[in-house]
């Protein structure tokens, strides 16, 4: 604990984050698997992104006479947002099962831990790489949503706060799916065992819809709404980066501890 | 480099260096110490604790009791400053299979903060001494086991330790690759101290000026082979009597 998170700011060890995050990325886009989500997930959200133009294009006559219309980006962008929230659910557990358990089953974590760079460096920068990728998803679809331009106007305020939830959403389930790939040594387990966790808390959240309790608090996806309905909550955002931050903090004290376990 | 060599001073201090496994123990109460430009062989039977040892020097296990000073600098108190002077090819490789041999050394030079200025150099020298210059552009897992054993050697020599830490160097090589490592492991021993571990008695013979015997994890024999010869002993019966007796 003692190194934990002050010896991060030496210069050295945050240059060593970005030496770490772009060898997690060089990895991830060797590999087929990068390209092939990459390519499912806008699969997926164009045809969300498709269906509900048409349903716009359909009820749009109807809309002409309300005095105060919902706009395209209410009626065609936060459901391809709430979408996308699902999919990188689905998504990120493939993504974060390598990043600890697959060095620990090619031996390669040996090198790491022999390096002179902290623990603390190594986890961020697998964190940071993750990130990274997400950014190229979200930024792919905001580049959906601004191709609407070509026939209206949006609201963009709406448009960035979805997407600064969105990034924080994934940013939760990255820190999640890299706990759980710390805790073995199988990269399918760590896949498998963060998508439970993450399907909990999406039943979480459907019981959560049901009851207006307490348990309101503890979705993620809940905390995720409000930014897409355009509202960036300071609880929701408090919310999140705790998560974020408990979980790596988990991830650093359980890798550091492995050296002195039997 | 050859005059450093010679006034010798103490890199690598180990003291009561102990491990356990819940109650069993694993290393017990074990001190080494290692000169500059010396090559050190660690023998011992299967399970004897030497790669424990290794693991505890390289910082990627810790002892449960005992002290280890990396050129004066404790490895527990200041880990990262004391890591600096270590290389470590573990009992298996730690290689990306995924990149290509310059990518993963150029990888680990990064790790080990070499100014990138310098990195080119030291990938040359690196890759040089260990006879990869042709294999600069193959991806790691298109290789035989002796060329991923080299990439193995190139990472732990590359920013030019004062310690290098070899388990098992030369398990899996054909002959002509052992003579090759073996001479390359009597070159890095006349600028940087080496600990090497092995159960061949005659590479111990052939490479090392000095040597360890743990069994159970003792360390029941500290000699320089030149102190052996003197004594008119065989490394061979010395190992049997000091490990078959005593099991």
């Amino acid at each position: 604990m003692r190194s934990l998170l002050l010896t991060a700011h030496s210069w050295g060890q945050s240059e060593m984050i970005f030496t770490i995050a772009y060898k997690e990325l060089k990895v991830l886009f060797c590999s087929p698997l990068a390209w092939i989500l990459l390519a499912l997930i806008h699969l997926v959200l164009t045809w969300v992104f498709l269906g509900r133009l048409d349903a716009f294009l359909e009820i749009q006559p109807q809309l002409m006479q309300i005095a105060n219309p919902p706009g395209i980006t209410e009626i065609i962008i936060t459901p391809v947002f709430a979408m996308a929230a699902i999919v990188l659910l689905m998504v990120t557990p493939l993504l974060t099962m390598r990043l600890v358990a697959e060095e620990r089953r090619n031996h390669t974590w040996t090198l790491l831990i022999s390096a002179p760079i902290s623990i603390t460096a190594i986890i961020l920068g697998k964190f940071l790489a993750l990130m990274v990728f997400f950014l190229v998803v979200i930024c792919l679809i905001l580049a959906l949503c601004v191709s609407l331009l070509a026939g209206g106007t949006l609201d963009f305020g709406l448009l960035l706060s979805g997407a600064v939830g969105l990034f924080l959403l994934a940013a939760c389930y990255a820190a999640l799916g890299l706990y759980v790939s710390s805790l073995t040594a199988q990269p399918v387990i760590a896949a498998i065992g963060a998508l439970g966790i993450l399907l909990g808390f999406w039943i979480i959240d459907l019981i959560a819809g049901d009851i207006d309790g307490w348990i309101h608090y503890f979705s993620l996806l809940k905390h995720f709404e409000q930014f897409n309905y355009g509202l960036i909550d300071t609880l929701s955002m408090a919310y999140f980066i705790l998560f974020v931050f408990t979980f790596l903090v988990l991830t650093i004290r359980r890798v550091d501890n492995e050296r002195l376990r039997a | 480099m050859t005059e450093t060599a010679q006034t010798a001073s103490i890199t690598l201090s180990v003291q009561n260096l102990s491990r356990c496994y819940g109650n069993q123990t694993v290393v017990h109460d074990v001190n080494l110490q290692l000169m500059q430009g010396e090559v050190l062989g660690l023998l011992g039977p299967n399970g004897a604790g030497k790669t424990t040892t290794m693991q505890m020097l390289t910082g990627n296990l810790a002892p449960s009791a005992g002290c280890i000073k990396v050129c004066g600098v404790d490895l527990f108190e200041k880990p990262r400053d004391a890591k600096a002077h270590l290389g470590y090819l573990p009992e298996i490789p730690p290689l990306y299979q995924e990149m290509t041999v310059d990518e993963f050394l150029r990888f680990v030079a990064k790790l080990h903060q070499l100014d990138s200025q310098k990195i080119p150099a030291a990938l040359d020298s690196a890759k040089q001494r260990c006879g990869l210059q042709a294999r600069g552009g193959h991806l790691i897992n298109t290789l035989s086991k002796g060329y991923q054993q080299r990439v193995g050697i190139a990472q732990a020599i590359i920013h030019n330790p004062d310690i290098i830490i070899l388990d098992e160097p030369t398990v899996g090589l054909d002959p002509n690759q052992i003579r090759e490592i073996r001479e390359l492991i009597r070159e890095l021993g006349t600028s940087s101290s080496v600990i090497l571990s092995t159960h061949i008695l005659s590479e111990v013979e052939s490479v090392c000026d000095r040597v360890n015997i743990m069994h159970h994890g003792h360390l029941v024999l500290d000699e320089t082979l030149a102190g052996l010869k003197e004594k008119d002993k065989s490394l061979d019966t010395i190992f049997a009597q000091l490990t078959v007796n005593s099991a």
